[in-house]
């Protein structure tokens, strides 16, 4: 079975502080790592692999220094890494990110499973998985919890939804984004990480995919960023130190002010 | 289609490096470079003090834009009925109506759903649209998509909105693939620029550090999914006139590749989005046993038990209490937050709430700059005496 998991390669915004004199946005020291829930992206198509056989590609768009978060994948037991790194590529939004993956994944082809993160830290759409399974015309199931079985052809796997779990049936190939009660991800191994030094990676220019220019980059992005800001929070209440005893006392007069004591 | 960069007037002061979120600016050889991480927000073009750099934008006309009118909500319902978000989508389209002044049409999708078409009749909106079909019985993806794609690609609708339920989020990117436009996700307010008319949408981005807002210049329709207690429900107003259009399902497109084998409620499901008080523990509240107290204090006011996303990862208390950008949106009358810091993932989640009140012993958290009442105290000592107290009122 041919595997493939969408990583993607994020600022560890955990890490960001904005900087209360200029209203900033602290970059130093943050590290980048693997968007959090593509770990267990990863994690499930590792086991997938163990489970049922096969090969696992990890692939990411991103700057060149992105091939870190794919090593990463290759220590955790994928098989294979590629990035799509191309000038073009930059100010996507998740309409030309998920046409350039499925362009990529295209090419990586024979694919039978594509696994995706529930959304990424920094753009948090959610949005590139179900449209990267547009792209390529294969059915998609989101929210996946748990996959109980392949065999034949169909995948057997259950999802969450806001009030219950569902059951689902899909023919492959299909893409699936998990949430983080799927699985637990492995911490990396010795021999994964000595693997993944010594790993090559495939980079892929724009001319490496089959695919329209004009949906790249900005130019295949229909929305425009058009101002960004950091939120200046406005302090109107009031704060009460000193004893527990005057404390509780104000809790209690204002609990009754509002009228459900 | 980039950022350019004026090299005759950059002096090289790295104030754009110093802003850049993505870390997408570099100096290169002693000239300023940017990267594949450009995101394009263009907070380097606003810092620059020299004007050195300049957003270029090429106009690419993706459709005749002028033949999209009206303001379209999905009224998303669940088991047939109407769900409350589709209340707070008619709120907003209506408010976007206000200064756009194109009519408002709610989508019904689903089997058996049409009855529902009624429970939009005296709130305002001028028409809704129904699809009926067996086949939509139980939401699916692919079908639910395809449905909302038929009808966009017929009535050419200018905007179209959905709540960010998980519902929403799961179908709605397939749409806007399917008709090649732009979505922008788990917005916090949408308007209508006064000059260019156009949906302006505004949203957290990078994990909730920064504020964005973002247009679909030329492609229609302009869509966004809007996280739900944004908008308030939409009151009733006097009978208002509703044209109920029955649509029917094409299914020649669907190929049906998902079935739907079972589902399983989850028990005990609090709904925190309905709660008017949310007694909220974090970090601060140290182990799942000392949650009791949170849990005592929270019933004694009639309330629902919440928690920061610290506590949920901890183990102390399940995944639905997470209230926050990962967790639920509440906006409930009194938000009490016990031990929370106030980071801006779990702001984002609760900051609309009508009355905030902090409890926390470090006085600069900055939970403090929201609440309307902030105690600055140790949680293990000021709510056992607040519930003792509120006992012995009680009593007398
Ligand atoms: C993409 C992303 C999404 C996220 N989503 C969410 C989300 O949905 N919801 C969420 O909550 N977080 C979310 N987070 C995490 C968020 O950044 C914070 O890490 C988290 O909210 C912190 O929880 P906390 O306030 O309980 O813990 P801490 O930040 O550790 O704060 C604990 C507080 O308790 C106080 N305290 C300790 N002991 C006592 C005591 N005895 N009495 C009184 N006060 C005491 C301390 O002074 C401190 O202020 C997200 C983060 C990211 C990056
Ligand atoms: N640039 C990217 N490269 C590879 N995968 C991505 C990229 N962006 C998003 N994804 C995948 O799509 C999921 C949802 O991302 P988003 O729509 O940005 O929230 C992520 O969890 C990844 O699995």
């Amino acid at each position: 079975m041919n595997i493939v998991v969408c990583i993607k390669q994020v600022p560890d915004t955990f890490e960001v502080k904005i900087d209360p004199e200029t209203k900033r946005i602290v970059r130093e020291g943050v590290e980048s790592i693997i968007n959090p829930y593509d770990n267990y992206a990863i994690e499930e198509a590792v086991r997938l692999k163990e489970r049922f056989g096969g090969t696992v590609t990890a692939i990411s768009m991103g700057p060149p220094q992105a091939e870190k978060a794919l090593r990463d994948a290759i220590a955790m037991g994928v098989d294979d890494g590629v990035l799509l790194c191309d000038m073009k590529f930059a100010g996507s939004d998740t309409l030309a990110t998920s046409y350039i993956l499925s362009c990529g994944i295209k090419k990586i082809g024979n694919f039978d499973v594509i696994v995706c993160g529930r959304e990424t830290l920094d753009g948090s759409t959610g949005q590139v998985g179900p449209e990267i399974a547009h792209h390529l015309n294969i059915p998609y199931v989101t929210y996946v919890s748990k996959i109980k079985n392949i065999s034949s052809g169909v995948m057997e796997c259950v999802r969450l939804m806001e009030d219950h779990y569902e059951e689902l049936k899909v023919h492959l190939p299909v893409l699936i984004t998990v949430v983080k009660e799927i699985n637990q991800p492995r911490i990396p191994s010795l021999k994964g990480m000595l693997k993944a030094k010594k790993a090559q990676i495939n980079i892929w220019k724009s001319d490496n995919i089959e695919g329209e220019i004009s949906s790249y980059g900005q130019d295949g992005s229909p929305t425009r960023v058009v101002d960004v800001w950091t939120e200046h929070m406005k302090k109107e209440g009031r704060k009460v130190e000193g004893e527990t005893d005057k404390l509780v006392e104000e809790l209690a007069t204002e609990l009754k002010k509002l009228g459900v004591l | 289609m980039a950022i350019r960069i004026i090299y005759e007037k950059c002096t090289l002061c790295r104030q754009c490096i110093d802003v850049c979120p993505f870390g997408a600016i570099e100096i290169k050889d002693d000239k300023l470079f940017i990267n594949e991480n450009c995101n394009l927000c263009g907070l380097c073009v606003k810092t620059c003090p020299e004007d050195a750099l300049i957003k270029e934008e090429k106009t690419i006309s993706a459709v005749d834009i002028s033949q999209y009118k009206g303001i379209w909500f999905f009224a998303e319902s669940r088991d047939g009925k109407l769900c409350p978000v589709a209340l707070e989508m008619l709120n907003a389209a209506l408010k976007l109506k206000k200064d756009l002044g194109e009519e408002v049409a709610g989508v019904l999708i689903g089997n058996n759903v049409k009855c529902l078409a009624d429970e939009l009749k005296t709130r305002g909106a001028d028409r809704v649209y129904v699809i009926d079909d067996p086949l939509l019985e139980h939401f699916k993806e692919e079908p639910y998509a395809i449905a909302m794609a038929q009808l966009i690609t017929k009535h050419k609708p200018n905007i179209v909105i959905a709540a960010a339920t998980m519902m929403g989020r799961a179908f709605i990117p397939s749409v806007a693939a399917r008709i090649k436009t732009g979505l922008t996700a788990d917005c916090t307010d949408v308007s209508i620029d006064p000059e260019t008319k156009l949906l302006v949408q505004t949203r957290p981005t990078f994990g909730g550090n920064l504020m964005a807002r973002i247009i679909c210049k030329n492609h229609r329709p302009q869509m966004a999914t809007i996280r739900p207690k944004m908008f308030d429900e939409v009151p009733e107003i006097e009978d208002s006139p509703l044209e109920i259009i029955l649509e029917q399902f094409n299914k020649n497109d669907l190929q049906d590749r998902v079935i739907l084998l079972g589902k399983e409620k989850i028990e005990n499901i609090i709904d925190l989005q309905e709660a008017e008080v949310i007694v909220s523990g974090g970090r601060g509240v140290k182990e799942p046993k000392n949650f009791a107290m949170i849990k005592e204090l929270a019933d004694l006011l009639g309330g629902a038990v919440g928690a920061s996303r610290a506590a949920v990862d901890s183990g102390w208390i399940p995944y639905p209490h997470q209230v926050g950008q990962t967790g639920k949106t509440v906006k409930p009358k009194i938000y009490i937050a016990c031990g929370i810091s106030g980071a801006i993932q779990h702001l984002a989640g609760m900051q609309t709430s009508d009355y905030i009140i902090a409890i926390n012993k470090d006085p600069d958290a900055p939970i403090f700059r929201v609440a309307n009442l902030g105690i600055v105290g140790d949680i293990f000592e000021v709510i056992p005496a607040l519930i003792k107290r509120i006992k012995e009122n009680k009593k007398c």
